[in-house]
C-alpha cells in the first residue's frame, strides 16, 4: 500500500519536473505552446499529487521556519526554471500551507545585468514558477501572493558572478 | 595660492554627505574643438554673485566636446563689451570666438541684467548681442540660456543646456534595507533636489511631453504602482496598481495617452491608457515578456522589448493593433529602445553574440548597422537629449552606479559620478524653455 503511494508520488513529481522543464525562461515559440498545453493537463493532475502527499505525510505539516527549511530559492542566469535541489524544501512548504490557511508571499529578484524593466519581468517569471509549483502541490492560489522586485533589492551588492548568483532568487515569506 | 587650497579643502570637508551631488568628469573630447574665450563678466555691484556665469557657460560648452574654452590665465585682457575686443589679441592666443558680458543691478531689489555679446574673431564681427534678466536664483538658468544661444549660433543645432534630468539614487542601509530617492537636477548635475523619498524601490522615471509632469513606478505601498506627479507642485496621482507588474510608463507625444506594462493577465503585456478616461487598450499581448514601450514621434507606433522569439529583441506595433514587426536581429540581447529622429535610428541596450557586456548602441533603421557607443560592461537606460546630440545612460564606475554621457557620434564622453550613492535610471527632459 505504502509502496504504491510512494510510486504514485514519484510519478507525480516526475510529471511536475517535466512540466517545469517545459517552462524555460527563453523558450522558442513552439516550446512555449507545448508548455501551455501541458499546463492545461497539469491542473487536473495536481489533485492526485496533493492527495498523495497528504497521505504520505499525515495531516499536519511542521512549522517550516522552525524546521529550518530553506526560504530562498536560487536560479541560473537568465533562467526561471526551478533547480532540482529546491523541490524538497518547496514540498515541505506546500504541505504546511495546505494544512494551515496561512498566506505566503513570493518575492522575485534578479541580477543587475541587462535592463531594469526586463529584469523585473524575468524576476516575476521566477516568482510565478515557484507559485505554480506550490499550486501544483495543492496549495490554493488564494494563499499565494507574488511580487517582482527585479534588480532593485539586491541581496549581495557586488558586481560579479558571486553576487549575481545570490541575487537571482525568490524569497518565500510567511505573512501570518 | 595657499589660501585657495584652504578654501578648496573647507569646501570638500563641508560638502554634504548623502545629497547625491553629481560632479562632472570629462573623459574624452573631440580632436579639433573650436576654441572659444569666455571672458569673465563685469560685475560692479556689491558682494560676490551667487553664480559664476562665464564659468558655467564654459563648462557647458566644454562638456559637449565641440568646444575648448580658453584658460583665463591665457587671456590678454578682460573686456566686457564688443568695443573692448581687439581681434588681433584674441587671434594671437588662438581664440576663434570671444564671449564677453556684464552683469548689473539697478538696486538690491531689482532683477539682475546680464548683457552679453559673441564675437567671431576671424570675420571680426559681432554675431550675438543679447540682454537677459532674472533673480539671483535664476543666474544659473541665465548661464544655461547663454550656452544654448551660443551653441545654436555656432552649430546650427538648438542647445539643450537648460534641460533637466530625472534619476533614481539608492543607498544601502544594511540588512537588506535601502533608501531610494527620485532626484531632479540640471542637465549638468547641479542643483539636485529630491522629489520622492522611499524605503521601497522607485523605477522608470519619465517626462510628459511638456516637461510639467513626470511619471514613475513606486513600490511605496509595498506593491508596484504607476504615479503621475506635477513637478512644480508635487501633486501626485496613482494611475494603476493592478496585481503584478505596473511598469515602464511612457507618455504619448500629444500627452493624452500613457503606454505601460501590466502583468495582470499573467505575463507582462503592453497597454495604452487614455489619461482622460483611464480606459486601457492592450497593444501587445503575448505569453512571452513584452516590456519597455517607447513611442515613435507619429504617436501611433510603439517600440517595445519582447522575448517572444526566444531572446529579448526590439519590436514595433501599431497602437490600433495589427502586425508586430521585429526590428533588431544583430546580437543576443537588444532591449529598451528609444527612437532617435535625427538619425532615423534606435538607441538601445545591446549585447553582441560573443560578448558578456551590455552596452549602449545605435542601430540605423535604414541600413540596420549597429554602432556601439559605450565602452563599459553594465550599461543601461539610455536617454537622449531633446536636440539629439548627446545621450545619457547608467553604468558602473569604481563599484558604484553612475550616470555617463556620450555624444551620438561617439566622439565625446563624460561621467557624472555621485558623491554618496548609487545613481541610475536617468531621464532627460524635453525642452523646458
Amino acid at each position: 500500500m505504502i509502496d504504491r503511494t510512494i510510486l504514485k508520488t514519484v510519478a507525480s513529481i516526475g510529471f511536475v519536473a517535466a512540466l517545469l522543464a517545459g517552462c524555460s525562461s527563453s523558450p522558442s515559440e513552439d516550446d512555449m505552446a507545448a508548455a501551455t498545453d501541458v499546463y492545461g493537463r497539469g491542473e487536473s493532475a495536481r489533485v492526485d499529487a496533493a492527495d498523495d502527499r497528504a497521505a504520505l505525510r499525515g495531516e499536519s505539516g511542521d512549522d517550516p521556519l522552525a524546521a529550518g527549511l530553506d526560504t530562498v530559492f536560487y536560479f541560473d542566469f537568465d533562467k526561471s526554471e526551478l533547480r532540482v535541489d529546491v523541490r524538497a524544501a518547496l514540498d515541505e512548504h506546500a504541505v504546511y500551507l495546505r494544512n494551515k490557511s496561512g498566506l505566503v508571499r513570493l518575492e522575485g529578484h534578479g541580477d543587475e545585468r541587462g535592463t531594469r524593466e526586463y529584469n523585473l519581468a524575468l524576476a516575476e517569471r521566477r516568482a510565478r514558477a515557484i507559485a505554480n509549483y506550490l499550486s501544483i502541490q495543492g496549495v490554493p492560489n488564494s494563499q499565494i501572493e507574488t511580487i517582482s522586485y527585479g534588480e532593485e533589492k539586491p541581496a549581495a551588492l557586488g558586481h560579479n558572478e558571486a553576487a549575481w548568483s545570490k541575487n537571482r532568487r525568490v524569497e518565500l515569506i510567511y505573512l501570518d | 595660492m595657499r589660501a585657495l587650497w584652504l578654501v578648496l579643502l573647507i569646501g570638500l570637508a563641508w560638502s554634504p554627505v548623502g545629497s547625491a551631488q553629481l560632479t562632472i568628469e570629462i573623459t574624452e573630447g573631440q580632436d579639433d574643438p573650436t576654441a572659444i574665450a569666455v571672458v569673465p563678466f563685469e560685475w560692479r555691484g556689491r558682494g560676490a554673485l551667487a553664480e559664476n556665469i562665464p564659468e558655467i557657460v564654459a563648462g557647458d560648452l566644454q562638456r559637449v566636446g565641440q568646444f575648448s574654452p580658453i584658460d583665463k590665465e591665457d587671456m590678454l585682457g578682460f573686456p566686457s563689451q564688443s568695443s573692448g575686443v581687439f581681434f588681433r589679441d584674441w587671434r594671437a592666443i588662438g581664440a576663434e570666438y570671444v564671449l564677453v558680458g556684464k552683469i548689473s543691478q539697478a538696486s538690491a531689489s531689482d532683477p539682475y541684467v546680464v548683457q552679453y555679446e559673441l564675437m567671431d574673431v576671424y570675420r571680426q564681427q559681432r554675431i550675438l548681442n543679447k540682454r537677459l534678466r532674472g533673480t539671483g536664483a535664476q543666474l544659473r538658468d541665465i548661464a544655461h540660456q547663454i550656452s544654448d544661444d551660443v551653441y545654436e549660433q555656432l552649430t546650427g543645432i538648438r542647445g539643450a543646456f537648460s534641460t533637466r534630468i530625472l534619476f533614481v539614487s539608492s543607498q544601502s542601509l544594511g540588512k537588506g534595507k535601502f533608501k531610494y530617492q527620485l532626484k531632479l537636477a540640471d542637465s549638468d548635475g547641479a542643483r539636485p533636489r529630491t522629489l520622492l523619498d522611499s524605503a521601497e524601490p522607485i523605477m522608470s522615471p519619465t517626462w510628459s511631453p511638456t516637461g510639467r509632469e513626470i511619471a514613475y513606478v513606486s513600490f511605496e505601498s509595498s506593491r508596484p504602482a504607476i504615479y503621475r506627479h506635477e513637478v512644480a507642485t508635487g501633486r501626485r496621482e496613482k494611475l494603476t496598481d493592478f496585481p503584478g507588474i505596473n511598469g515602464a510608463p511612457a507618455w504619448s507625444p500629444n500627452g493624452r495617452y500613457m503606454a505601460m506594462v501590466l502583468s495582470k493577465d499573467g505575463s507582462p503585456d503592453i497597454y495604452v491608457m487614455d489619461l482622460g478616461t483611464r480606459a486601457l487598450t492592450k497593444v501587445a499581448g503575448h505569453y512571452a515578456i513584452d516590456t519597455e514601450p517607447a513611442w515613435m514621434p507619429d504617436g501611433k507606433t510603439l517600440l517595445f522589448t519582447s522575448d517572444r522569439g526566444g531572446r529579448p529583441q526590439v519590436y514595433k506595433a501599431n497602437v490600433m493593433g495589427g502586425k508586430v514587426e521585429r526590428l533588431t536581429f544583430y546580437g543576443s540581447y537588444n532591449a529598451r529602445a528609444r527612437y532617435l529622429p535625427e538619425r532615423n535610428a534606435l538607441v538601445l541596450v545591446h549585447r553582441a553574440d560573443d560578448s558578456r557586456s551590455f552596452q549602449i548602441a545605435i542601430q540605423s533603421l535604414e541600413t540596420g548597422t549597429m554602432q556601439i557607443l559605450s565602452r563599459t560592461e553594465l550599461d543601461e537606460s539610455p536617454t537622449v537629449a531633446p536636440n539629439g546630440a548627446m545621450l545619457m545612460y547608467a553604468t558602473q564606475y569604481k563599484n558604484r552606479g553612475i550616470l555617463a554621457a556620450v555624444s551620438v557620434d561617439g566622439s565625446v564622453r563624460f561621467r557624472l559620478p555621485s558623491s554618496s550613492s548609487d545613481v541610475r535610471d536617468p531621464a532627460w527632459s524635453p525642452y523646458l524653455n
